[in-house]
């Protein structure tokens, strides 16, 4: 070490560049010189603790980062990544094949099906411990919060079920029957329509959760995953992974008014596989994961065009906005990851690698 | 807009059943009779003698596949006033396959899925055009019931010799065993599926650097101490042969092949009809949500799927999605549709399954599987298409000899 600085210090170039160091340092003011040349301990000491002090103020955020919860299907756990950092900043164990996840509104529970141990854990948001569990039936895959926060609505793969679970209480208040291998459960903003979609089926099921009927039965394109609303409740966006569509719904109307259909040069129409949908709070600009295209689809709500295809990791699954809708997250499933998409400039701005098999995503609200 | 009456219809009946719970039953309008669709399914029986007892076929072998299959397009017939039935026929030894398709007919059925030899398919195919019918061949693997041969009645969801041994053959190259030793029976099926696996070869660049001839002397396949000779017979059959990679075997009837894996005489992989196989199914198949379609078979039937009930069950959902879309029970209309632009299914493969339309051949990935799991699906990475990445398994487009009529 000591030659090479010698080495250095005989050459005229490093000898330039410690030289201009040294200038640097001091104009870097009077923190720098008090910290090198001050004569007591105690002002050093003093100097270094307003010195965090300040560097606290400015970065408060940390405590108030939004954190994303990912469900690892194979990892059985949850990756939890520090929106401010990007990166996971804890790692948890919950139950067996973790997917569908949400939060309450307060931020303070999670909700995951854990479709091999046939249940719902509920997750405290800060401990990352699971707190209970509530009854789902066999293979819950996906689930909803009822607008006030007190049911759970979901989806049970293996039964032919929607299914309602009181939280509170952790009982079964209501069964729904719907078509084969019932999965995207999605709910009107004013909380009237309930939506579930059977992939084998092949349909979209509105239904009225006070009364717990079906009011509907909408065909759609095959294997439908996922169902959305617009935020002001006039569309419902139903993906078809297999179809490879997105069927556009007028829920009064109870009919399929429109398929979004998606082309990418060099890729064959099978891989294009439609999976998790969200639309912007304006209401102007949804995003749809294609699965193993490995792409997030950027369509213009008016004209329902694809305006943009962002790369992301492999067999793109599930999305989540952050509340600000800063950022929205995509999970990867193969290349075991989660890409950051800067909304604003729609560009994929980090990927941040998670556990084993990402699946879903839930952003905390605070 | 017909589907916006059922809807409108399922809306009155729920009005009119007001404060009863919702159930399936209650959703059939009044006014209109449920539309129905009758599918027979034609079967003749496969030998039980087989090396595996786990690979017995079971007495509802295939009907069990088509039977899920009608599980499933009730359900959704139950939702828009479509009401399927099912009829199954099994053919005792020399019964004549064409007969059976007419008794269908006058009994109503025009939509069968076939479980049949090539030349009783073809026979089949024949009477059906008379009576108006379509038949699902979900069964035999024959390339020239989708060349040569083919038929415009006959759809086909059983993949050929020629996609099984391409799967294959894609994964063998993948992994750089392109030295193969072929070994094939005495059996006519057997030639055939030799020479699918020398295609595969020559078409992804293999290489076949022996073969030899299993002669099937008859017996059966299970006694007491049977691993003793099998233990001295595999080694015998296979030594003195050039330097090879993987040894595929064809031997459709099940006579030796399942004796090879750990019994050569050069420590090597087993593939083809043993080892390491290529099928459209296996119990072992749980990816793509396809774990829901083995739970829901096993809660029916106490026991595993098999390809041939998957290549059934894959007829049955080609028939409801027919259905379902065009909101008809003709065949004209079905036909039409299925060879039309618009039609894909889901069948826990991946990927959308569509159809060849110069031949009628159902596009799908294949599995390689030992029987306990899954160990790759082809297409492999980098076997690339103008179309479809599927059809870089079996014979393509501008190689096809069918004129379908």
């Amino acid at each position: 070490m000591r030659a090479a600085l010698a080495d250095g210090e005989d050459n005229p170039l490093m000898r330039r560049r410690l030289a201009q160091r040294r200038v640097s340092k001091h104009r870097n003011g009077i923190f720098w010189y008090i910290l090198r040349d001050a004569p007591s301990a105690l002002l050093r000491t003093m100097v270094v603790a307003g010195l965090v002090l300040v560097m606290q103020a400015t970065t408060s955020t940390p405590a108030l980062a939004y954190m994303a919860y990912v469900t690892n299907e194979k990892g059985n756990s949850i990756s939890v990544i520090d929106l401010d950092k990007l990166e996971v900043v804890k790692t948890a164990k919950v139950g067996q094949r973790p997917r569908g996840i949400v939060l309450n509104k307060e931020g303070t529970q999670i909700f995951i099906c854990a479709g091999d141990d046939d249940t719902i854990n509920i997750v405290d948001a800060k401990t990352l411990q699971i707190i209970g569990d509530l009854p789902s039936g066999p293979d819950p895959e996906l689930l909803i919060l009822s607008p006030d926060g007190k049911l759970v609505y979901l989806s049970n793969e293996n039964d032919n079920l929607v299914t309602m679970v009181d939280i509170d209480t952790r009982k079964v208040v209501g069964e729904i029957p719907v078509g084969v291998e019932p999965e995207g459960m999605a709910l009107s903003p004013d909380g009237k329509i309930l939506v579930n979609t059977s992939e084998t089926t092949n349909m979209a099921h509105l239904i009225d959760p006070q009364k717990k009927e079906i009011i509907a039965n909408i065909l759609v394109g095959a294997r439908p995953r996922f169902a959305q609303f617009t935020p002001d409740g006039s569309e419902l966006w139903v993906s078809a992974e297999v179809g490879g569509t997105i069927s556009v719904i007028d829920p009064a109307k109870h009919e399929v008014k429109q398929k979004i259909e998606f082309a990418i040069p060099g890729l064959p129409k099978e891989a294009i596989q439609p999976i998790g949908i969200r639309i912007s709070r304006d209401g102007k600009t949804a995003f749809v994961a294609l699965g193993p295209a490995n792409r997030v689809a950027v369509i213009d709500t008016a004209t329902k065009q694809v305006t943009k295809y962002l790369l992301v990791g492999q067999r793109v699954w599930q999305l989540a906005f952050t509340p600000d809708e800063k950022y929205l997250l995509s999970t990867n499933g193969v290349s075991n990851d989660v890409s950051v998409i800067d909304v604003a400039g729609l560009k994929v701005v980090k990927s941040i690698p998670v556990g084993s098999f990402p699946w879903g995503v839930a952003v905390s609200p605070r | 807009m017909l589907f916006g009456r059922y809807v409108c219809a399922c809306i009155a009946a729920i009005a009119l059943y007001g404060a009863r719970p919702f159930g399936f039953s209650y959703a059939q309008p009044a006014q209109t009779p449920a539309m129905s669709i009758a599918v027979g399914v034609l079967r003749t029986a496969h030998s039980k003698e087989t090396i595996s007892i786990l690979e017995i076929p079971p007495d509802n072998d295939l009907l069990a596949g088509a039977e899920l299959g009608l599980e499933d397009n009730k359900t959704t017939g139950k939702f828009i006033n479509q009401k399927f039935t099912l009829k199954d026929r099994k053919l005792a030894e020399g019964e004549d396959a064409a007969e059976a398709v007419r008794n269908f007919a006058s009994d109503g059925i025009h939509l069968i899925i076939a479980d049949l030899p090539a030349a009783q398919l073809l026979a089949a195919a024949d009477a059906g055009k008379a009576t108006n019918t379509l038949l699902f061949n979900a069964s035999a693997p024959d390339d020239r019931l989708r060349e040569e041969d083919c038929r415009a009645n006959v759809f086909h969801t059983a993949p050929t010799r020629s996609m099984l041994a391409d799967g294959l053959a894609e994964y063998l190259i993948w992994k750089q065993w392109r030295r193969c030793f072929l070994v094939f029976g005495s059996h006519s099926e057997d030639a055939l599926f030799a020479d699918a696996i020398r295609r595969s070869a020559k078409k992804f660049g293999a290489k076949i650097v022996a073969e030899r001839l299993y002669q099937d002397t008859g017996g059966g396949r299970r006694s007491d101490s049977g691993s003793v000779q099998t233990q001295r017979q595999m080694p015998v059959l296979t030594q003195n042969v050039p330097a090879y990679d993987v040894l595929v075997a064809a031997d459709e009837n099940d006579v030796f092949a399942g004796y090879l894996p750990y019994r050569t005489w050069d420590p090597r992989p087993v593939a083809g009809s043993g080892g390491l196989k290529p099928v459209s199914w296996d119990a072992t198949h749980e990816q793509w949500g396809a774990a829901q379609l083995q739970n829901r078979f096993y809660r029916l039937f106490k026991r595993s799927m098999n390809a041939r009930d998957n290549q059934a069950w894959m007829a049955m959902r080609v028939i409801g999605e027919a259905v379902t879309r065009t909101h008809s029970n003709d065949p004209a209309k079905l036909h039409e549709f299925l060879v039309g632009p618009d039609f894909s299914f889901a069948a826990f493969k991946g990927q959308r399954l569509t159809l060849r339309s110069w031949n009628l051949q159902v596009r799908q990935p294949i599995l390689l599987g030992d029987g306990r799991s899954i160990v790759s699906v082809s297409p492999q990475e980098g076997f690339l298409h103008q179309t479809s990445e599927l059809d870089t398994l079996g014979y393509d487009k501008p190689e096809t000899k069918c004129v379908l009529r």
